[in-house]
Order: C-alpha cells, then structure tokens, then sequence
C-alpha cells in the first residue's frame, strides 16, 4: 500500500502563507516565524508572507536595537529573495493607520488593499498565523 | 481527514495549549487522523516533564504524553525553539553538554520541516497560540 | 473555497475580531473561542461588530469557553451558533482551511 504523500506524487506544491501581525522586539513571534520561512523555503512550496496590523512594523527602516540588547532581525528580510521568498504582500490600510508608506519600508515589497489581501487569503492552501 | 496541530504558547500562562488538547481530543474522538502536533515559540514548555502543577490543576504535558502512548499521536518540538527556552532530550543535552534533559514521554525534539511537512501532508492545520 | 476564521481574544482588548471581520470574505465562517467568545455577547459596546457581520457570515462560538466564564447561551447574539470541540472539529471539516487570528 503506498502513502497518501506518494500518492499526491513528490511534486505537490501547496500555497502556504505567513501571516505576521505583530510588531517585533516586544515579543519574539515576528523573529521565530521569520526562521520558519527561512526553513520552508526549502521545501519548494508556493509561500508568501504577508504583512498586516502591527505586522507592517517588522519591515520599518532604520531598525537599531543597541539599546535593547537584541539582535537586530530586520536584514534577514531583505536576505528572502535569496531563499526564493519574493512575494511579501504589505496591507495599505495598515501602513496608512499607522503613518506608514511604501518608503518606510527597508524591503521591496507589493503593496495591497485590504480588500485583495482578503481574496489572497482565500487562495491559500495552508495559513500559518503567528 | 488527516489533521495537524501548531501550539505557539506554553502552558497554564494562555489557554492556547488547553484548547489545542481538547481539539485535538475531539479529532481523535471523532474518527479523524491527527498527523503531528508540533510546538512551536514557548509552546515547547508543554514538553517538560519536570513542571509539577498543584495537586487539583490539569498536568498539560502528561495529557499530551498519554495522548502519545494511547494513539501513537507525533509530538513534535522545534528544536530551534527549545534550545532558546531549555528543553533537552537525552542526545541534544550530551551534544550540548548540559546536565540534564527534561523531554516528557512521547515528545520527540526536531526541526521547523516537521511543521512545513504537516503542512503538506495534512488536509487540515489548525493553529492554537495569543 | 471557505474559510474558517477562528478569533481568541476579547474585543475590549484587541483589534483581533475587528481585523478578522475586515478580511473575511462573505461565505466564510467566524469562530469565536478563549477570550475570543466575549466578542459574542448582546448587549455590550462591541455586539454591533458582530451583528453586522451575520449578513454575509455564519458565526460560531466555543460554548464550553461561554459557559467557563460565566456566560450562557442565551446571552450571546441571536443568530450565533453554540458549538462544542467536536463542533469546532466538524466546522474544521466543512471549511477547507482556517486561518488563527492570533
């Protein structure tokens, strides 16, 4: 009898997102979730990140955490394109309730409304939230 | 169906990991097969086997444990996470030549692929953390 | 392709619901459960966020969770469903996916 993964054959490719809705340095979510994208992009998956509510803070420029005695995470983001992660989709309503804009932004990123970001979501095969 | 479980918080400080067992319960019950149940962030605290709540509290991690032994249930703890938060099985506490380890039955410690697999493999992950 | 939305914290305290119900497209199906089931109460500052998504929504909330804090059935907003863990399974079940909003 062959296994269900043998079945669906060695080229499966699922749509997985990482929804990231926290801002980081006050807790540990965004750092953590960053390694497990790092690590699924192995995986040769369809991923995609997207950034949203606080999450949009995890991308701000200028991140200096000295003072704090963290390590500064923020130019692993830029380090994705070389992992095959391109797609990091950021909401323009929380970029906007929160001052924000594209330009503030230390990645290349898609801007996107709410409202698309919605039917993305739809689109997925697997939504890991952290 | 084939389910996997993602438990992002301790237990006793969120709930998250309370509500993942009685999920996780309610899968088995009705038939449905639990792949993995993988911890992630803090949620590698469920996996010790040296908390010792009050006599007349739930003891979360020996739940999970005879959850293991009676269906065979995959308990998974990122490795990445755990080395953060000092949870240790018997190898990775000689490897890194600490004193003692303190995995609780049925755990096993790998890595973050355990969960992008469950992923794949499963028709369902349901995530449970703050 | 529906989704199922599960929401766990209180309105009071966070954004979480006011967020979910802003990308959850109509077809797909709210859960409330942990902190996430004071969302669902009548007669509180927040009821009407939830009464308005009923139009294009079904929504659930984890009665053992309901009735854990002190809250029964018949508090909650009409036209919100009480289901159980094996509940929460089966909605699991019928949607193709769920998203955590954490």
């Amino acid at each position: 009898m062959s296994e269900p993964w043998e079945e669906e054959g060695p080229g499966t490719i699922k749509k997985f997102m990482y929804v990231n809705r926290k801002a980081p340095y006050g807790t540990i979510y965004a750092l953590e979730s960053l390694e497990v994208v790092l690590i699924a992009a192995a995986f040769e998956q369809d991923v995609s990140m997207a950034f949203l509510d606080d999450g949009v803070y995890q991308l701000k420029k200028g991140q200096d955490t000295k003072g704090i005695g963290q390590k500064n995470f923020s130019p692993t983001y830029r380090a994705l394109e070389g992992y095959d992660v391109e797609k990091l989709y950021v909401e323009a309503e929380s970029l906007a309730d929160r001052g924000l804009s594209e330009d503030d932004l230390l990645v290349p990123v898609e801007v996107m409304s709410r409202e698309a970001l919605a039917e993305l979501m739809n689109e997925q095969d697997v939504i890991l939230s952290f | 169906m084939k389910y996997g479980i993602l438990v992002n918080e301790g237990p006793y400080q969120h709930q998250a990991s309370d509500t993942a067992y009685q999920f996780a319960k309610a899968v088995l019950d009705k038939g449905h097969e639990l792949y993995r149940v993988f911890f992630y962030h803090d949620g590698v605290n469920n996996g010790t086997r040296f908390a010792v709540p009050p006599q007349d509290d739930r003891k979360i991690a020996e739940l999970w444990s005879q959850m293991a032994e009676a269906h065979g249930t995959d308990l998974v703890i990122c490795i990445a996470a755990a080395q953060r938060r000092g949870l240790l099985d018997e190898g990775e506490a000689k490897r890194q030549g600490k004193d003692g380890n303190n995995i609780a039955p049925g755990f096993r410690i790998s890595g973050l692929g355990q969960l992008i697999e469950a992923g794949i493999q499963c028709d369902r992950l349901v995530v449970f953390g703050d | 392709m529906s989704m199922l939305h599960t929401v766990n914290k209180s309105p009071f305290e966070r954004n979480t619901l006011v967020s979910c119900l802003g990308h959850a497209t109509a077809g797909s199906a709210i859960l409330l459960i942990e902190d996430g089931v004071y969302g669902a109460l009548e007669g509180t500052a927040h009821s009407d966020l939830l009464r308005g998504a009923l139009a294009d929504h079904s929504v659930y909330v984890l009665g053992p969770d309901l009735n854990a804090r002190g809250m029964t059935d018949d508090q909650i907003i009409e036209g919100v469903s009480v289901v159980d863990y094996g509940g929460f399974v089966d909605l699991t079940e019928k949607h193709e996916k769920v998203q955590a909003w954490l």
